[in-house]
């Protein structure tokens, strides 16, 4: 449709501050040692980033100690075009969260579609937006413990256009831990067994062709692409000590603007740099 | 029989000593003359629908089109057989030899099967008189005649232009009469079909020469005996039985996608083909080939019309609606040449996006529908468009204020976009949507999850819930097949991969799993090949029924919409039409009552209520034809863009030049000569045509039975055998394969195996026994697969009775030796009937392997080699053990057998000679006899006069075809004391019965 256009062009960025509490209910925290402060002025140099270098639109949505995980505010809602899906975490405790979201989302008159709150409602669906990754032509969504085939039927049901293929998560606890978009046709991919396992799937699934940037660390596999106004590319990613052996490879996206932006402190539960901001276009598409 | 010979005005006998005119020779040279002569003969009969259909004929030979099908011909063999076997009794012995196959293909796949037909028919007679040799009890036979003459039993035409011929003849006709004259149309039809039944025969004469002699003798004395008895009774029972069968029109109701109606007369036994080019006339479309035309089966499942078959097979019992709509989505709409292909593309996708089949978001709904807006009403125009004024529009299945609201909002700012941009911008933004051309299918897996299959230009993907969870793109597929309601793609070892592995879904029945078989053999081969697949060759063992996308693929249509040169046609979208509907206070028909009109209107045609049969679309209410109009187009539209970006990769490389014919054609014709273009014979389905070669040999000796009545029910003993059989062959024939090739490789490489087909149609046709045979034997030995299938019954407890050839023994060697028991004397006869058809096959081979182009291509030729192999004439004493044999029973529609007469001098060498005079006489009654005289000069100043008659035997099951044609042959020799017949084909078509499942 006129929607699908190539991946990459964002007018705005919502992001969510760290709370106070954050670290304490993180899953996968395995004993690190999160340092709040630190996470906050990584939070504050990527917004940095997006606001001043990339020139988005940034909209910050106040942090709520009372919601820890609440900052990886990707998982909360699928955006596309103009409609954003309000998704329904696995984690109980994480649906609360959706509310400042949805604020969010309807202020910028986006099409709000909910999964709904109730588990009949959905019949149990749980989709999380790390396990979602949009090339802009189709979805992929992984299948995790975060995310079932349910709630990627919610998905498809409300992304009409696209289609919506699953693959299984193999080597990473969300999809987009081990792949994320380097350009409008480029995926970046770890270089793991298990990612490559799922590369395969995607290749066997797609109707289209995407370059692979394969990357040996896994942290390095998540980076945040958009292009600017200017017809820029950039590409947030994760700096050279988080994953040194992964920089070459970024340096050879050519007339890329390259943003390091460390993500340490999410990292260690298990989130990324994509998690921590949603990407919306409010260019009018026709 | 009597009409026959009574219809013979002239004969010329120049019955010097000429050299047997060469069969194989002559047919070639003679064809132009026969066909001229046949015309010529027809104003002498004394219906008055000859003349029209001399002139129609002349016509069809003329035009363009008529030339480039070659195709259709090959069809018309496809009847089923009833009694083929019961004929040979009433042979004369000396004709009792017999050679012929039902159908070969003409070494010149070009040539047009009809040609070939008529070539055929004609009959070279032996100016030596034959010795009576074996002197039976009766030497009553006249020795020294030469007479040739086919008599041939004919049910089914086939052909295209035929049935078109007949057709308009029909429609002209139709108003006054009803049903009488049908009659004789038909009978038209059976003549012409009956030329290409002969084809075969000729070639074959030169084997059975030798053979011929001996059995002559015989033979007369006997038909003598035979007619004298038998023929008073035979003949009343014949003619009585002969004047039930008439031929009727029936009218189509197809449904075009701007929803109106296109009624159109079509002789019963037409085509899918030419509805199809009927419906494509009406629109004025060029760039046909995406399109097609559906009706829904009993089960309101979707099927297409296939345009090489019958369509009253097809339908069954359905009722002939038909739905004209799209059939392969290209995927890049902007390479179509015309903006009338896209127009009604458009069309489709409307109805496909208002039906929910083609789901999009709400900005989609919106977009598209604004686009909708522009290209049916022009700018937005805040005076005339107030709110209402798309509340005639369906844009989305729930259509809300909301969405017309942003549809309008829209609308406006389209403003100075032409229809045709607008258009061209609605598929641009189609033609993204996931599910854009996507043919969808339910299934289940393996684990029996509910799952979709479907079917694009890509290749197979599968669905679960509306999330793709498979994909499987054509070059990793090496072979689709299908066994029962199983669908089987095997995949091509990725890197990684050593095996290549086999994934089978289950599709709710058999039904459906053939179709969803067939339907991607047609995508694979419409997008992923550069040309259609030639016939399989000799060297390939296919199946009984091989199912082939026969029509053009991408690259060739594009190819020859490259060339199309005309004014782009005036077409009138659908929004006057709309707003006269208003005024009308038609009712208007919502997409939600669609399916609802569909099936409860579906049979009927009330004009104005017709709207509603139609469907999805939204602008069903709209009657309009379109493309009526067309003449006046102004524009010149020559300049085409060629393939450019938008094709898919993998074609790109592949696609080579159009065949050299095709452009020609093309070029000269257009649109209407397209299926045919390629000079590939396009044949795509072999099924329903079965070589059957039947040795009369051995059941001379009790041919002449002396009771007609025990003869009688010998006869229906047999048949009801047989049709066990066939059930069970199409139950086992369920399976069938395609394989799938790269487009690099030549597209004839491919192989598609399929019985189902035949399945089909074994299950309609009771009559055809001996078809049945030769199908399954070829399969086994073709492929490793039938060891699967025998496997498979297990799985399927229900089918195993049936599927397993070994189980089908027991039914019929219980049926043989009831029927032995039942009429002793007919003994023989019953067996060798039965056996008849393993030798046939066995001769069926020799001739595949002389003439490889054969039309049949895929289908049966290369089983017969096997069944020779495996059955000799050795079987043929014990029926039960060929039954045992698990040759699997293929229900053969059309028979042609040849009897042949020894001839003394060779024919093949001898000069072609030249003609003298051709003549043909064609005489309708009960049964059609068409005469015709063909007298050459040979070598020497000897000159030979071959008089050829077609007798064409139209009844029900009922009729002894046998008695009539015995009847037919006496009277001939009768005729023409001084002549001898040297050849009689018998070609029969059966009519399918129609109740299937």
């Amino acid at each position: 449709m006129a929607n699908i256009y190539p991946y990459g062009c964002f007018t705005h960025a919502v992001v969510r501050s760290i709370p106070e509490s954050f670290g304490k209910l993180a899953e996968g925290g395995e004993g690190f040692q999160t340092d709040l402060a630190k996470a906050q002025r990584q939070m504050g140099v990527l917004t940095g980033a997006l606001r001043q270098k990339v020139g988005l639109q940034l909209i910050e949505i106040p942090a709520d100690s009372e919601l820890p995980e609440s900052w990886r505010i990707e998982d909360i809602a699928v955006i596309q075009g103009d409609t954003a899906l309000v998704t329904r975490p696995f984690k109980q405790q994480r649906r609360a969260e959706a509310e400042a979201v949805r604020r969010v989302l309807n202020e910028l008159k986006l099409t709000v579609v909910e999964m709904g709150d109730e588990e009949g409602g959905s019949g149990g669906a749980t989709l999380e937006g790390s396990d979602v990754l949009f090339t802009g032509k189709e979805f992929f969504v992984g299948i995790s413990k975060h995310t079932n085939h349910r709630g990627a039927e919610v998905l498809a049901d409300t992304f009409k256009d696209f289609a919506v293929s699953t693959v299984p998560v193999c080597g990473g606890s969300r999809l987009k831990n081990i792949c994320s978009m380097g350009g409008p046709d480029t995926i970046i991919i770890s270089s793991s067994d298990g990612a490559k396992k799922t590369l395969r799937v995607m290749e066997q699934l797609t109707d289209h062709h995407y370059e692979i940037l394969s990357v040996p660390e896994d942290v390095a596999a998540n980076c945040i692409y958009i292009r600017g106004p200017a017809k820029v590319d950039y590409l947030l990613h994760p700096t050279a000590e988080e994953c040194p052996n992964s920089v070459p490879a970024f340096q050879r996206l050519t007339d890329y603007t390259l943003l390091p932006s460390a993500c340490s402190e999410a990292s260690k539960l298990g989130a990324a740099l994509s998690s921590l901001c949603l990407l919306i276009n409010k260019k009018p598409n026709y | 029989m009597t009409t026959e010979v009574g219809s013979e005005t002239d004969v010329k006998k120049e019955p010097e000593k000429v050299p047997e005119v060469q069969q194989q020779t002559e047919p070639q040279q003679t064809e132009q003359p026969d066909k001229a002569a046949d015309s010529a003969a027809q104003p002498a009969s004394a219906s008055d629908d000859q003349p029209q259909e001399e002139s129609q004929s002349a016509e069809a030979k003329s035009d363009p089109e008529a030339a480039a099908s070659p195709e259709p011909s090959s069809p018309p063999a496809a009847g089923g057989q009833k009694k083929d076997k019961g004929i040979s009794r009433f042979l004369p012995p000396w004709l009792k030899r017999q050679k012929s196959l039902s159908q070969d293909k003409p070494a010149e796949s070009t040539e047009p099967p009809r040609q070939e037909s008529v070539e055929a028919v004609k009959e070279e007679h032996e100016e030596t008189s034959q010795p009576k040799e074996e002197a039976d009890g009766e030497g009553g036979a006249t020795t020294s005649t030469e007479q040739t003459e086919e008599v041939k039993e004919v049910k089914e035409v086939k052909e295209v232009k035929e049935v078109k011929e007949v057709k308009e003849v029909k429609e002209v006709r139709e108003e006054s009469r009803a049903e009488e004259v049908q009659v004789e149309e038909k009978d038209k039809e059976e003549e012409k079909s009956i030329g290409s039944a002969d084809t075969q025969p000729v070639r074959e004469e030169k084997e059975g020469e030798s053979e011929v002699k001996e059995s002559e003798e015989q033979t007369e004395k006997k038909e003598e005996k035979k007619e004298e008895e038998q023929v008073n009774q035979q003949e009343t029972s014949v003619l009585s039985a002969l004047k039930l069968k008439k031929m009727k029109m029936v009218v189509c109701h197809v449904t075009l996608l701007d929803g109106s109606q296109f009624s159109c007369e079509v002789e019963k036994r037409a085509k899918g083909q030419y509805l199809f080019f009927q419906v494509c006339e009406q629109l004025n479309l060029l760039e046909k080939d995406y399109f097609g035309l559906s009706f829904k089966d009993n089960a309101e499942q979707r099927c297409w019309l296939d345009p090489t078959k019958e369509i009253k097979r097809q339908i069954r019992n359905s009722q002939w609606q038909f739905a004209f709509s799209v059939k392969f989505y290209p995927p890049d709409p902007s390479q179509l040449t015309e903006d009338i292909t896209r127009y009604l593309l458009c069309l489709q996708l409307r109805q496909d996006i208002a039906s929910g089949r083609l789901p999009c978001s709400f900005v989609t709904h919106a977009l598209l529908g604004s686009y909708t807006l522009q290209a049916e009403l022009g700018d937005h125009d805040p005076e005339e468009h107030r709110l209402d004024y798309i509340s005639d529009f369906q844009f989305a299945p729930n259509q809300t204020k909301e969405l017309e609201e942003k549809v309008v909002e829209l609308h406006k700012s389209h403003r100075g976009m032409t229809p045709a941009q607008a258009d061209a911008q609605f598929l641009e933004n189609a033609k993204k949507l996931s599910m854009y051309g996507v043919d969808l299918h339910h299934a289940k897996d393996s684990e029996g999850v509910d799952i979709m299959l479907g079917v694009c230009a890509n290749g197979l993907l599968i669905y679960k819930d509306r999330l793709r969870i498979n994909r499987f793109a054509w070059p990793k597929i090496l072979k689709i097949s299908y066994k029962r309601s199983n669908f089987y793609i095997k995949i091509r070892p990725g890197e990684a991969e050593q095996f290549e592995s086999t994934v089978g879904f289950k599709l709710p029945n058999h039904r459906a799993a053939k179709r969803v078989w067939k339907v991607c053999v047609e995508h694979h081969t419409f997008f992923r090949l550069v040309s259609p697949e030639q016939p399989t060759k000799t060297k390939f063992l296919t199946l009984g029924s091989k199912f082939r996308y026969s029509g053009r693929t991408q690259a060739q249509t594009r190819q020859a919409s490259s060339l199309i040169d005309r004014p782009a046609p005036y077409f009138q979208r659908t929004s006057s039409k709309r707003i006269s509907r208003s005024l009308d206070g038609a009712p208007v028909v919502n997409v939600s009552d669609y399916s609802q009109a569909l099936t409860a209107g579906a049979g009927e045609n009330g004009p104005s209520l017709e709207l509603n049969s139609d469907s999805k679309s939204p602008q069903v209410e709209v009657v309009e034809k379109p493309n009526e109009d067309a003449d006046t187009s102004l524009t010149s539209e020559t300049a085409f863009e060629t393939d450019k970006g938008g094709a898919p990769e993998r074609k790109v490389p592949q696609q080579t030049p159009p065949r050299p014919g095709t452009d020609s054609r093309d070029a000269s014709k257009s649109a209407e000569v397209k299926p045919e273009v390629n000079g590939q014979p396009e044949v795509v389905e072999v099924v329903e045509e079965t070589v059957v070669i039947e040795e009369v040999v051995k059941a001379k000796p009790k041919s002449p039975t002396p009771e007609a009545a025990v003869t009688v029910e010998t006869e229906h003993a047999a048949e009801v055998k047989e049709e066990r059989s066939l059930s069970s062959d199409s139950e086992s024939e369920d399976e069938a394969e395609y394989h799938a090739q790269p487009p690099s490789t030549s597209v004839s490489a491919q192989l598609i195996k399929e019985e189902p087909e035949e399945e089909q149609e074994a299950d309609l046709t009771q009559q055809a026994p001996p078809s049945v045979i030769e199908s399954q034997p070829i399969t086994e030995a073709a492929e490793p697969a039938p060891a699967a299938e025998e496997e498979k019954p297990a799985a399927q407890p229900e089918e195993e009775a049936c599927a397993d050839e070994p189980l089908l023994t027991p039914d019929e060697a219980p049926n043989g030796h009831a029927l032995q028991d039942e009429a002793p004397p007919t003994l023989k006869a019953t067996a060798a009937e039965e056996e008849e058809p393993h030798i046939v096959n066995g001769s069926a081979s020799r001739v595949e392997t002389e003439h490889l182009p054969q039309v049949i291509c895929c289908s049966e030729p290369p089983v017969v080699k096997t069944e020779m192999v495996t059955i000799s004439d050795t079987f043929a004493a014990q029926k039960t053990e060929i039954s045992t044999k698990e040759v699997p029973i293929v229900h053969t529609e059309t028979k042609t057998i040849t009897y042949e007469a020894a001839q003394l001098d060779g024919n093949g060498d001898g000069e072609p000679g030249v003609l003298m005079t051709a003549q043909t006489i064609t005489s309708e009654s009960l049964c059609t006899t068409t005469t015709t005289h063909i007298t050459k000069t040979l070598k020497g100043g000897l000159s030979e006069t071959r008089i050829e008659k077609r007798i064409v035997i139209t009844g029900d099951s009922d009729i002894d075809h046998d008695q009539a044609l015995a009847q037919a042959i006496k009277e001939a020799k009768e005729q023409h004391p001084d002549m001898s017949v040297t050849r009689v084909v018998v070609h029969k078509e059966t009519e399918l019965a129609e109740d299937d499942d």
